[in-house]
């Protein structure tokens, strides 16, 4: 493997069925039906889906949802803001395990 | 940014036969043609023309990084006023025309805009100015453009890629936002936008840079809200258009990489379902040199109708709607998704 992450890869998602029709057909109808407008707009979907897709760190999500953001009418100001949520997320879930270092660290000391 | 046409620059794309043989080496999607053809569309052939648009000149005061014209300053070719009546006695002769649809280039600075005007409102038909906005700020002469709109009862038409002030730059020119608004405001102090005064003000939003357009409806109320509540700006519908892979935005797309990823996601949105509504199907559009075509975009690559005569002086009129409409792998920017049209979304 030269490189393990090729963008052009992204057009070959669907191809995942392969070696598992079912399994992947199921897949794509569910993550079909997700996206669609419900309780929540397909908008708002969108850029859950952007924020989310920096908190896994998925370069593929990331092109997918960054266009599909603007096609949705987001501003870049509202795309950053969605990848601060994100990182804030993952920083305070160290950030709280502070709370269990420190219960430790008590309960070991005199 | 942009500062030079194409042409200007000596650049390839600039003309449109080299735009026609991209198209023909291309092989990134199926030939549009081959594509209507399996859903029964071929021959392609209008209704009734409903849409007199005039292309009249390329000369503008902007020079927009996506532009299919090709406009800008350094553009010369305006319509006569010999050619205007020309455009005057065609459109007496089609009783079914109810719209004369003025566009450019800035239609404003060719010195026959305003005659022009009033002979068409004197025809009764309602005229659309395609106004970039800036223009009626880029001159003293031209402040005074929204009393001579509001006296012709124009419907005003005008671009604004977004209510973000860098996007809508990075697509238009630095400066261009703020001058944007300013002319706005102009606008809506004659009475512009306002339900209560009958005077249309609909903006068009266009996306700044390879990427389809958000769906119209839901992106109305963004605009809406964000321009009234930053700059206290009324305006009545949004027409949200797909750029088409042409001339300057065409050459975009080859330069920045993202040709093959863009025509694909024109090609796999195809919408068979907007094919009816194509404003080609309704629309005769004229050249600045009085030649008629199918519409803006294949003015622009230079495919004139596929009529006995192609030029207001020898227009067949009873052969126009028999005639088949040229179409190429730009069209797939029409049929794209919700569809795309002057008017915006056709589904």
């Amino acid at each position: 493997m030269s490189n393990y992450y090729d963008s052009k890869d992204l057009a070959k998602f669907g191809e995942i069925t392969t070696h598992q029709k079912e399994m992947g057909e199921k897949f794509f109808d569910w993550y079909g039906e997700v996206f669609k407008d419900s309780a929540l707009s397909a908008k708002e979907k969108s850029i859950i889906a952007l924020a989310v897709s920096h908190a896994v760190q998925c370069p593929y999500c990331i092109d997918a949802y960054t266009t599909d953001a603007y096609e949705k009418g987001f501003s870049k100001e509202q795309m950053m803001e969605a990848v601060h949520v994100a990182g804030a997320i993952r920083g305070g879930a160290s950030l709280v395990h502070g709370v269990q270092m420190m219960n430790k660290a008590e309960k070991i000391s005199m | 940014m942009a500062t030079k046409s194409l042409q200007a620059l000596g650049h390839n794309l600039a003309d449109p036969d080299n735009q026609i043989a991209f198209f023909d080496q291309d092989e990134t999607a199926t030939s549009f043609y081959e594509k209507i053809k399996t859903y029964g569309f071929t021959p392609l052939k209008p209704d009734q023309v409903e849409i007199f648009q005039v292309n009249m000149g390329k000369m503008c005061n902007q020079v927009c990084a996506h532009c299919h014209v090709d406009a800008g300053p350094d553009r010369k070719e305006i319509m006569t006023w010999e050619t205007m009546e020309q455009c005057l006695d065609v459109i007496k002769s089609i009783p079914s025309i109810e719209t004369v649809d003025l566009t450019g280039g800035a239609p404003e600075m060719n010195p026959n805009f305003r005659p022009f005007v009033e002979e068409l409102s004197k025809l009764g038909k309602q005229v659309i100015v395609r106004c970039n906005l800036t223009i009626i700020l880029a001159n003293p002469k031209y402040h005074d453009l929204p009393a001579f709109y509001k006296k012709h009862n124009c419907q005003v038409v005008s671009s604004l890629p977004f209510y973000k002030e860098s996007r809508t730059d990075s697509q238009r020119g630095s400066g261009v936002f703020k001058k944007s608004i300013k002319a706005l405001q102009m606008l809506n102090e004659v009475g512009y936008g306002k339900p209560e005064t009958g005077l249309e003000l609909h903006l068009v939003y266009n996306p700044a840079g390879a990427f389809l357009p958000p769906p119209q409806e839901q992106l109305k109320q963004d605009y809406k809200e964000i321009l009234a509540a930053d700059y206290g700006i009324v305006f009545n519908e949004l027409f949200s258009i797909t750029n088409i892979p042409i001339s300057r935005f065409l050459n975009y797309l080859v330069k920045s990489g993202n040709y093959v990823e863009y025509m694909t996601k024109l090609a796999n949105a195809f919408n068979p379902s907007t094919v009816n509504g194509l404003m080609c199907r309704n629309t005769l559009s004229i050249g600045w040199d009085g030649y008629v075509y199918d519409c803006d975009f294949n003015q622009m690559l230079d495919k004139k109708i596929n009529c006995s005569g192609q030029h207001l002086t020898d227009l067949p009129i009873d052969e126009l709607t028999s005639r088949e409409i040229y179409v190429n792998q730009h069209c797939y920017g029409c049929t794209a998704g919700a569809g795309s049209s002057c008017g915006g979304e056709i589904t």
